[in-house]
């Protein structure tokens, strides 16, 4: 699926959450997020919940005051190859947020944004299970979750 | 305390969160975070600090890393984390060096050794925990250290640990495809695992090795086919589904591996095309994901060997999408067209004013999306609409990115359709103007090919009225502020040449204006360069058509400043130019010869024998003799002949025998006292060569690259060629009603006909409806179509032919019948062993004794009636379609909660955030 990046930014725009699938030094990184932060917090709600930013595809959705971004590759369709099969299915994307957000829902029981703040690990290792290597590898609650109850059983 | 809000976390933390969470702006959370490394930096280096502290130290590096401050003194404390023996302190640890580190960092190699000791561990989270870092933390170098063990583990009896084990090896091809190219069949193995998610993950891995190499997957064909026919009749566990979909997820990816093992194949695309109707037919068009999944059949559909019936679903699809009021939906539809126009373009007609609409959509992602397609269905018919349309957005946009992408497509398209040559130059003119800095120079140099070459066609007239047409509108723009530096190159070039050449314009009128060129861009050294040799040129034709020269006083005193330039270019030029014109009408006629710069140049004396007398003395006088560059390259190779295959290679590879002596350069090759003349003439020549070169080699070098070079071979009708060879001519439902009732003629009328009962159309869309859609094709292309009807037609018989008795003889394969309680379809599966027909894929041996031990079955079913449970709460909380929540708790009440907890915890805000405590749901 080539996902990039998944970024957790609030609507002044701090993140809250981030995660890079490729290596991008900090400056880069900040970088990065500032520009994708401008240009998806200044679209309004009849848009697209995508954005094209130089190779990527943003694809995000928001939460009461958090946005959630996927940055997808973006390939560019040139004329000699009229179709690229690499290219991001953009829903299922923006699905895969839901779904992210759901089994957030699902392990703090009405999920906030200080939830993730607070257990900014969990967060992360949720996103673990869900993705690897950029795929999209776990799409079952019951299974993304077995291992953080495991672990918070454990200790 | 439990994961539900009892923190379990110290005051200080709670503190610190809060004061970011509600922190007004950037500048306030860096001073908070700045302060927080202060305090970091001085206590994590404190003897004996307990692990759980520890453990929230780790977690505040992370967010100060996440905040993009520098954590980098803490980063040993993590490494030394993941030593720990409790696992959430491990996996903690190991969280925060796969965040901190890249796969080069010099700590990698102390997290080596521990992962090595977990990936041994009894406890498969600890496992887990190892492998979640060998993805992300192994590069090249490492990969030999864990290789074994990862591939020991694809084959461990949790499912978690074979999945993740599945994605190291994975990540491991991505980094270094041979390291395990002889463990690749290990993911066919994996596909057939009896847990789904295994299964699931393995697609990741095979979708790369078939997107690598298609022709050795094609046996996987009908294992993924019945593999998704499962999933699509809910074979696999519910807590697969999501918002009552089967495994959406699954399917998608599925449906892109179909798409690659299709993709000119009609043998394997055959056995798709019932799974995919039945998707199709099934999908949820009011859900997003049913939709994602309608989504990825069009791009399959599109991909594959064409099915007039899926065509025609997938057409219905798009109509669907493209009504839509959601713009998500449209632009999937918009995509999603602009694939299916590959197999046949007449499916765009009916959607274009909704095309249009997205078009003039407020939408800058909406408007993109459109281009994409216009590009796409660009023919000559409708190529001036779409590049003015593309040019006029092109202004209007400040993103340098975009801007470059959609220039150097304006570019493409002019060049490969332009209608005339005042067109071409009229659009080539804007898009200079507007991203001369920002295209690739070649597209400069290919413009002024194309000026001096003509359009290729024997018609000189034409080629003048090119010439004289650029020449006219450049006089016209040249004078405008702020041009790019590469656009005033290609004027000075065109000026220089054609200028004076039809007569209209006097060289004094020329020149002055190329002198106001160079003094109004004084600080651009190249285009003053390109300036002065155009003025040279213009001077040489002048004189050697036998007027008389008169010299601006100001050409005059632009050439003595340049005599004494700073740059030696600059100065050599204006040097040549002052020797040049004090010679007669005859030698400017050999020196300049005029629209020359097409031909080839002539060496007179190739041998340069003129210089054997000087090349003699020279040897004489001990210089090394000259070697040709055949036989340097040759002397070369022997010396270091492990290079012999890369002449580029062997020129930068180090030297290890010792560097003779130094002797006193003498140059046998160069004639060091050639004219000034000459070496004018020379260089300029040369340069164009360059000119005449640099596509070719661009188109060699890269070729994945935009494609810069120019069509001059006349205007080429994108849709004339069928995409797949004449006998599986690409043919639709739609195109046949077309072509049955009648010739070309009729067929032209019928889509405005069609357009006739939408009244309220304004008039001004219409109109540009016509201009983009109306276009017809031409006649040899009709008769194509049809050609291509008739045989498909055929096949499409006979396809249906061989479904029917395919589907009698095999019964599908149940991969993934893994015993789920409702008992579903057990018809179909009860006389087949799903294993038994497997064994067939894969190496036998193997793989028997792990796909059949009975206990990870039981294991399995267990796991899959309690997910079940958790998915029936699940749905009864979520509604239907978006997923928005309408039986939720009380979310107001919830908040509060958790903030008198937060309060409890002795943390007293300076402010409030109340989004802080928002369901995110809600």
């Amino acid at each position: 699926m080539g996902i990039r990046f998944v970024l957790m930014v609030n609507k002044q725009g701090q993140t809250r959450l981030a995660q890079y699938y490729e290596y991008l030094t900090l400056e880069e990184r900040r970088a990065l997020e500032g520009e994708i932060v401008r240009k998806c917090l200044a679209r309004n709600e009849q848009q697209c919940s995508f954005v094209e930013h130089r190779t990527y595809k943003i694809v995000y959705r928001r939460y009461a005051s958090l946005f959630f971004l996927v940055g997808v590759d973006n390939e560019e369709v040139s004329r000699a190859h009229t179709f690229t099969i690499m290219c991001p299915n953009e829903l299922a994307i923006l699905e895969f947020i839901h779904l992210l957000v759901e089994t957030m829902d699902r392990h703090f029981g009405n999920v906030c944004e200080l939830d993730i703040m607070f257990h900014l690990e969990k967060a992360h290792f949720m996103l673990e299970e869900m993705v690897m290597n950029g795929c999209i590898v776990e799409t079952s609650k019951a299974n993304i979750l077995a291992p953080i109850q495991l672990m918070d059983k454990a200790s | 305390m439990g994961s539900q809000g009892g923190f379990g976390q110290s005051k200080e933390f709670l503190d610190l969160v809060k004061s970011i969470g509600e922190s007004r702006s950037k500048a306030e959370e860096d001073r908070i975070v700045l302060r927080e490394i202060e305090t970091l930096r001085r206590r994590i280096t404190e003897p004996d600090i307990p692990k759980r502290k520890m453990k929230e130290y780790i977690i505040r590096l992370v967010y100060i890393e996440m905040l993009g401050h520098d954590a980098s003194f803490g980063y040993i404390h993590a490494v030394k984390m993941t030593h720990d023996d409790s696992l959430l302190l491990k996996r903690t640890g190991y969280l925060a060096v796969t965040l901190f580190l890249n796969e080069d960092h010099d700590l990698i190699i102390l997290i080596v050794n521990t992962i090595q000791k977990d990936l041994k561990s009894d406890n498969f989270l600890v496992v887990c925990a190892a492998l979640n870092a060998v993805c992300k933390l192994i590069n090249d170098e490492t990969i030999p250290a864990v290789l074994q063990q990862v591939v020991e583990l694809l084959y461990h009896p949790k499912e978690a640990v074979r999945k993740k084990a599945v994605m190291a090896l994975h990540r491991f091809y991505q980094r270094s495809p041979s390291s395990v190219t002889h463990l690749v069949t290990n993911f066919r193995k994996k596909l057939c695992d009896n847990d789904p998610g295994v299964m699931g993950a393995t697609l990741c891995p095979l979708f790369d090795l078939i997107m690598i190499d298609v022709n050795s997957h094609k046996d996987l064909v009908g294992s993924f086919v019945s593999i998704l026919k499962q999933v699509a009749e809910r074979r696999l566990p519910k807590s697969y589904d999501y918002h009552q979909t089967p495994a959406p997820f699954i399917q998608i990816k599925l449906l892109k591996i179909l798409a690659l093992l299709g993709s000119g194949d009609k043998q394997s695309s055959e056995q798709m095309y019932t799974i995919i109707g039945d998707i199709m037919r099934r999908s949820d068009t009011t859900s997003n994901i049913g939709n994602a999944i309608l989504y990825e059949c069009i791009c399959c559909v599109s991909s594959i060997h064409p099915s007039p019936k899926l065509f025609g679903a997938a057409a219905d699809a798009i109509a669907k999408l493209l009504k839509s009021d959601v713009h998500n939906l449209r632009y999937m539809g918009i995509d999603a067209l602009g694939r299916l126009i590959r197999i046949n373009p007449e499916v765009a007609e009916q959607h274009q004013l909704a095309v249009i609409d997205c078009l003039e959509d407020p939408d800058d992602t909406l408007k993109r999306k459109t281009f994409e397609l216009l590009y796409k269905m660009t023919k000559s018919s409708n190529v001036e609409v779409i590049v003015d349309r593309m040019i006029e957005y092109m202004i209007s946009i400040n993103d340098n990115h975009y801007k470059t992408e959609i220039a150097s497509r304006c570019v493409e398209l002019a060049e490969q359709f332009a209608p005339s040559n005042r067109w071409f130059i009229q659009t080539m003119n804007k898009v200079f103007q507007h991203a001369g800095d920002l295209v690739n120079p070649k597209v400069a140099h290919n413009l002024m090919r194309l000026i001096a070459e003509g359009f290729g066609e024997d018609d000189d007239t034409a080629d003048s009225q090119l010439r004289s047409s650029a020449v006219e509108s450049y006089l016209r723009i040249m004078g405008e502020p702020k041009l790019p530096s590469t656009f005033l190159q290609v004027i000075c070039w065109v000026l220089g040449e054609y200028g004076t050449a039809d007569g209209k314009y006097s060289a004094s009128y020329i020149g002055g204006k190329l002198c106001d060129v160079a003094e109004a861009h004084s600080s651009d050294d190249t285009v003053k360069a390109y300036a002065v040799t155009a003025l040279m040129k213009v001077c040489s034709y002048e004189k050697a058509a036998g007027r008389k020269l008169d010299m601006l006083s100001e050409c005059q005193s632009l050439i003595e400043s340049l005599s004494a330039s700073h740059s030696t270019d600059l100065q050599q030029r204006a040097y040549e130019l002052k020797a040049i014109i004090s010679l007669d009408g005859i030698a400017m006629e050999n020196i300049m010869p005029l629209d020359a710069s097409c031909e080839d140049i002539e060496v007179i004396d190739k041998s340069l024998s003129f210089l054997n007398s000087y090349v003699q003395k020279s040897l004489e006088e001990g210089a090394k003799p000259y070697l040709t560059e055949h036989e340097r390259s040759r002397t070369r190779n022997i010396s270091n002949f492990r290079n012999h295959d890369h002449h580029d290679a062997s020129t930068h590879s180090l030297r290890f025998e010792a560097y003779e002596v130094p002797k006193p350069v003498i140059s046998a090759r160069l004639p060091p006292t050639a004219s000034l003349t000459e070496l004018a003439a020379v260089r300029e020549q040369s340069y164009q060569r360059e000119v005449h070169r640099s596509p070719s080699v661009g188109s060699l070098s890269d070729k994945g690259s935009q494609e810069l070079r120019l069509r001059l071979d006349g205007v080429q009708k994108k849709w004339g060629r069928p995409t797949y060879s004449s006998a599986a001519s690409p043919s639709t439902s739609d195109s046949e009603s077309h072509t049955v009732n009648g010739t070309g003629k009729g067929k032209s009328f019928e889509p405005s006909s069609r357009r006739q009962p939408e009244v309220e159309i304004p008039e001004e869309k219409q109109k540009l409806a016509a201009s983009l859609f109306g276009g017809t094709t031409s006649k040899s292309e009709k008769k194509q179509s049809g050609g291509g009807i008739k045989g498909s037609k055929a096949t499409r018989s006979t396809a249906d032919q061989t479904r029917a008795t395919t589907a009698v003889v095999h019964p599908p394969v149940d991969l993934l019948d893994f015993g789920e309680p409702s008992g579903a379809a057990s018809g179909s599966s009860s006389t087949v062993d799903p294993f038994k027909q497997l064994e067939g894929l894969v190496d036998t041996n193997q793989y028997s004794n792990v796909s059949k031990d009975p206990d990870l079955l039981s294991l399995y079913s267990d796991a899959a009636s309690t997910s079940g449970q958790n998915q029936n709460q699940e749905t009864g909380n979520l509604s239907h379609g978006s997923g928005n929540r309408t039986t939720k708790g009380p979310n107001l009440k919830d908040a509060l909660g958790k903030d008198a907890l937060v309060r409890q915890m002795g943390v007293t805000p300076a402010t409030q955030n109340p989004n802080l405590f928002k369901d995110l749901l809600g």
